[in-house]
């Protein structure tokens, strides 16, 4: 038998947790939310076995716990994602474990992450127009084939996830992890190969003015990519915490701003003029040239929208969230472009994983992971993720064999 | 005929003393021996002002009288001081008022048309219609706004000539208008030495470039003080400048001087000596302070806002500037000079709660500053107050606060400070990116926006404090602003001694500059 933390279909807590978080009050307390009325539940569940030999078990050693899915638990996530999700589903998509089977090239006991992505190589489909040329992140296909419908794992019903004592995973998902990363940082390769995904979604000029808004993990992740992949010239960083100003510096952030009066910053540094509209929050005329957005908050993506210059970019890197003012987005001509979970890309090298276990190698990563909780811990463990800014934490994490 | 100024022991008898500190005031016991330097009372005011402002306009220092030198045809422009003088502002009709009268009854009798009347607001927000009407009176207003009454525009380039440059390679550059006039007729109020004379024209009118040439960290620092002309730096370039402007537009100033009376009769307290208070001012000394802490703070900032000083003139002196200045001067040191004995451990200074930049406004932490350490620590002429690595103590709240409108540029400034708050790192990092920044130029022109470069002259202002003290320390300031600032705060001046013990020891010589009302003192 295994444990598992196990999201169920319950449409009273969903909608309880929804309309509590949606209060101010109740999104402060999100985590407390999250641990007592989400639709949530530790069970004990059988062993699962592998659909084929392209499929092993996995023993999470870590598993974080992701900025998406505390949406989920808190009802905040779109609706839209539903159908590419199957009941009940075990959460937990950022994994650090070990095979416990043989796979092609891939001995049992390897040290592996997953990229989550269930895509057509999964289900035993043919590759769809997506896969086959590398975007793996659009395969058309989570909703078909072998498997459930799940557009990851940690969503899907059959496969389970890392928010257990086992998963499954197909080995075109696996990633072998270097023996000179520590579990600590190895957890972090799904996300930061999010942020490669995401800082290749668009073509940087060199010397291009870059605002990266939020440094959680997503922020500070993108910040790194951005630093590390492109010729990106002045970076601005908006943090809420200090510590998360701290380590942007430490990524090479230009300037980190405060949430409060970042706009008056940024004109500052561009040179931009600002506009103070008699009602609703202030935006630039000039500004800078692209903007990722890695909170997945309205305010966000509306502050994003605002600091650009007429014709700029934002790439949505967090969920896009409700309530945002999309006048800015006509009226300056921008571009807003998605950036979710990452790409194989057309050659094994070129593929986001590769790069972001290379740029781990060297990145200053260490402390990003502080806290770990069993999965019997999980209240603690999500009302720490969901305020772990406040707490000068990076990434709260499960693991899972522990308790 | 008021009696001087003087300098008073503190001992057993000597009751509480008034301090200022923001919108409000205290009575505050001082350490026994501490000295306080009471400006003189106040001068007598002229009874019949028109009478003096004509004599003055008809046997003008240095210059053939004011009609002889308006005939018809010319281009006549008159300029007078901002709404930054005098402080408070003084109950209409403003003296400026009354000499611009007298000068365009003088120029219509002469038949001049082409008259001009510019604000020398230089990179100060330039006036609303309704304080230029209350400083030239309804009657110019009417006559003259829009068309022939403005602002001074330092960013329009259209509107400057550049003059040349002095002997020293500084630009002289000013308004086009002013510059290509047959005749200046300047207006101005000094309240204090560091105004009038030089600095009227070439400073009021002025552009950036320009001003940098004087409102600089080393210029300020080499200003000591900033009200002795004579070895003030800033003053120099001043002159220097005056000297290119007269070179091309011949200048006709009229330099008035004010009493010391900045406070309307219910407030008559606040000017009073203390041992003299009557039952009246001391009654008026309770209501007041219950009433105003009783008041919301809104409240209370409009009411201290609306207070209009009961200014009398003590001296009207026209002509060519350069030989009017020095008649200015010595009114003002009668009004103002105390003679003080040697140097204190720790100046007291209580801030009030208006400065030349927050006039219907509001006074943000960088102009509490400015105020301090800037303006009240050059109250001295010879030596400061407070000796070479003393402590000033100041009163006031400090509050975070900025007016959006007029103080835009103060915002930003005022996070620089985080990272940092040396004066010559603030210049050579920051100052041109403020100054040429375009959203402030346009607020500057078009809304009531100070330059950019405002909060940085502001901090100038204060950089030779900053080098002459080792410590400063706030009583009453809210501590997370005055420690961006880069001073101390203190609850108490129980306290404030305390902190400064470190400093000074445990008995140190402690100098009170008892003002408002206006005093310099003359530090032997």
């Amino acid at each position: 038998m295994s444990v598992a933390l196990q999201y169920h279909r319950s449409a009273g807590r969903y909608f309880a947790a929804r309309a509590v978080s949606g209060t101010r009050a109740g999104g402060r307390l999100a985590g407390a939310l999250a641990g007592n009325l989400a639709p949530l539940r530790l069970v004990e569940q059988t062993e699962p076995t592998p659909f084929s030999e392209s499929w092993s078990r996995i023993e999470p050693v870590l598993s974080g716990i992701c900025g998406s899915d505390l949406g989920l638990l808190t009802g905040r996530s779109s609706p839209y994602l539903g159908p590419l999700t199957s009941m009940p589903f075990v959460l937990g998509h950022e994994v650090v474990g070990h095979t416990l089977d043989e796979l092609p090239g891939l001995p049992r006991g390897s040290r592996v992450v997953i990229d989550p992505v269930l895509r057509c190589a999964a289900r035993g489909l043919p590759a769809c127009p997506a896969c086959l040329t590398g975007h793996t992140s659009r395969c058309d296909h989570v909703t078909t084939g072998r498997l459930a419908a799940g557009l990851q794992t940690g969503f899907c019903a059959d496969t389970g996830g890392g928010w257990s004592r086992r998963l499954l995973a197909h080995a075109s998902q696996l990633h072998a992890v270097p023996d000179q990363l520590p579990d600590e940082v190895a957890v972090l390769l799904e996300p930061l190969a999010c942020a490669v995904h995401a800082a290749r979604r668009v073509l940087i000029a060199p010397g291009a003015s870059v605002l990266v808004v939020g440094a959680g993990t997503v922020g500070l992740l993108t910040l790194l990519a951005l630093r590390k992949l492109t010729s990106a010239g002045e970076i601005h960083v908006i943090a809420k915490h200090r510590h998360q100003a701290d380590r942007a510096h430490e990524l090479g952030a230009t300037q980190v701003i405060s949430t409060d009066g970042a706009t008056r910053a940024l004109r500052r540094s561009t040179g931009a003029l600002l506009v103070e509209p008699e009602l609703g929050q202030s935006y630039l005329l000039g500004g800078m040239d692209l903007a990722f957005e890695c909170t997945g908050g309205s305010a966000g993506m509306n502050t994003a929208l605002r600091s650009l210059q007429a014709g700029g970019t934002v790439i949505a890197s967090g969920i896009p969230a409700e309530g945002v003012d999309l006048t800015p987005l006509w009226y300056r001509e921008l571009h807003l472009i998605g950036a979710y979970a990452s790409a194989v890309g057309e050659e094994p090298e070129e593929g986001d994983f590769p790069e972001a276990i290379r740029l781990a190698r060297s990145a200053p990563l260490d402390g990003y992971v502080d806290t770990k909780y069993s999965l019997e811990q999980w209240r603690n463990a999500l009302d720490h993720a969901a305020a772990a800014g406040r707490l000068g934490t990076i990434k709260v994490v499960f693991a899972p064999g522990a308790g | 005929m008021g009696r001087p100024g003087f300098v008073l022991d503190v001992d057993e008898r000597t009751p509480p003393l008034l301090l200022h500190e923001g919108e409000g005031f205290r009575l505050e016991r001082l350490p026994l021996g501490s000295q306080v330097i009471y400006p003189p009372e106040s001068l007598p005011a002229i009874v019949d002002l028109e009478g003096a402002i004509r004599r003055a306009l008809l046997h003008p220092h240095g210059s053939d009288p004011l009609p002889e030198l308006l005939q018809r045809d010319m281009r006549l422009t008159i300029v007078f001081d901002d709404l930054s003088l005098p402080l408070p502002p003084m109950r209409t009709p403003d003296v400026r008022q009354r000499v611009i009268e007298q000068v365009l009854e003088m120029a219509a009798a002469a038949g001049v048309d082409d008259v001009e009347l510019i604000a020398a607001n230089s990179l100060h927000r330039r006036m609303t219609p309704a304080e230029l009407k209350r400083t030239v009176g309804e009657r110019v207003f009417r006559a003259f706004h829009p068309d022939h009454l403005c602002n001074h525009d330092a960013e329009n380039p259209s509107d400057l000539a550049h003059l040349g440059t002095t002997a020293h390679g500084e630009d002289v550059e000013i308004n086009r208008r002013a510059a290509e006039s047959d005749l200046i007729v300047y207006v101005n109020i000094t309240l204090t030495a560091m105004n009038g004379g030089s600095k009227s024209v070439a400073v009021g009118l002025a552009s950036y470039a320009s001003l940098r040439h004087h409102h600089n960290v080393h210029t300020l620092r080499h200003s000591r003080s900033f009200n002795d002309p004579p070895h003030s730096a800033m003053h120099q370039s001043y002159d220097r400048m005056a000297d290119v402007i007269g070179g091309h537009v011949p200048v006709f100033t009229i330099e008035t001087t004010l009493n010391n009376e900045p406070f309307p009769a219910s407030l008559r307290f606040l000017t009073r000596r203390e041992w003299e208070w009557n039952l009246t001012d001391q009654a008026s000394y309770l209501a007041v302070k219950r009433s105003n802490e009783l008041v919301t703070g809104k409240l209370r900032h409009r009411v201290w806002q609306a207070t209009e000083a009961p200014y009398g003139v003590t001296g009207v002196h026209a002509g060519v500037p350069s030989q009017v200045h020095p008649h200015t001067l010595a009114a003002v040191h009668r009004q103002q000079l105390t003679e003080v004995q040697g140097q204190a451990d720790v100046a007291i200074f209580g801030l009030p709660y208006i400065c030349p930049y927050n006039v219907n406004s509001i006074m943000n932490p960088i102009l509490v500053m400015s105020l301090g350490l800037g303006y009240f620590f050059n109250l001295y002429r010879g030596r400061p107050i407070v000796r070479q690595g003393g402590v000033a103590i100041f009163y006031h709240p400090m509050p975070n606060e900025f007016h959006p409108v007029h103080h835009p540029s103060y915002i930003d400034f005022y996070e620089l400070l985080a990272e940092t708050t040396d004066p010559v790192m603030l210049e050579t990092k920051y100052e041109k990116q403020f100054a040429t920044d375009p959203w402030y130029i346009h607020l500057y022109r078009t809304s009531y926006a100070y330059h950019g470069v405002h909060p940085f002259y502001m901090w100038y202002w204060g950089a030779h404090a900053m080098q002459h003290l080792h410590d400063v320390i706030f009583v009453g300031g809210d501590r997370s602003t005055t420690a961006r600032l880069g001073f101390r705060a203190a609850s108490t001046l129980a306290d404030a001694l305390e902190l400064a013990r470190e400093t000074v020891g445990r008995d140190p010589q402690i100098s009170y500059l008892h003002a408002p009302p206006m005093v310099l003192a003359d530090v032997r």
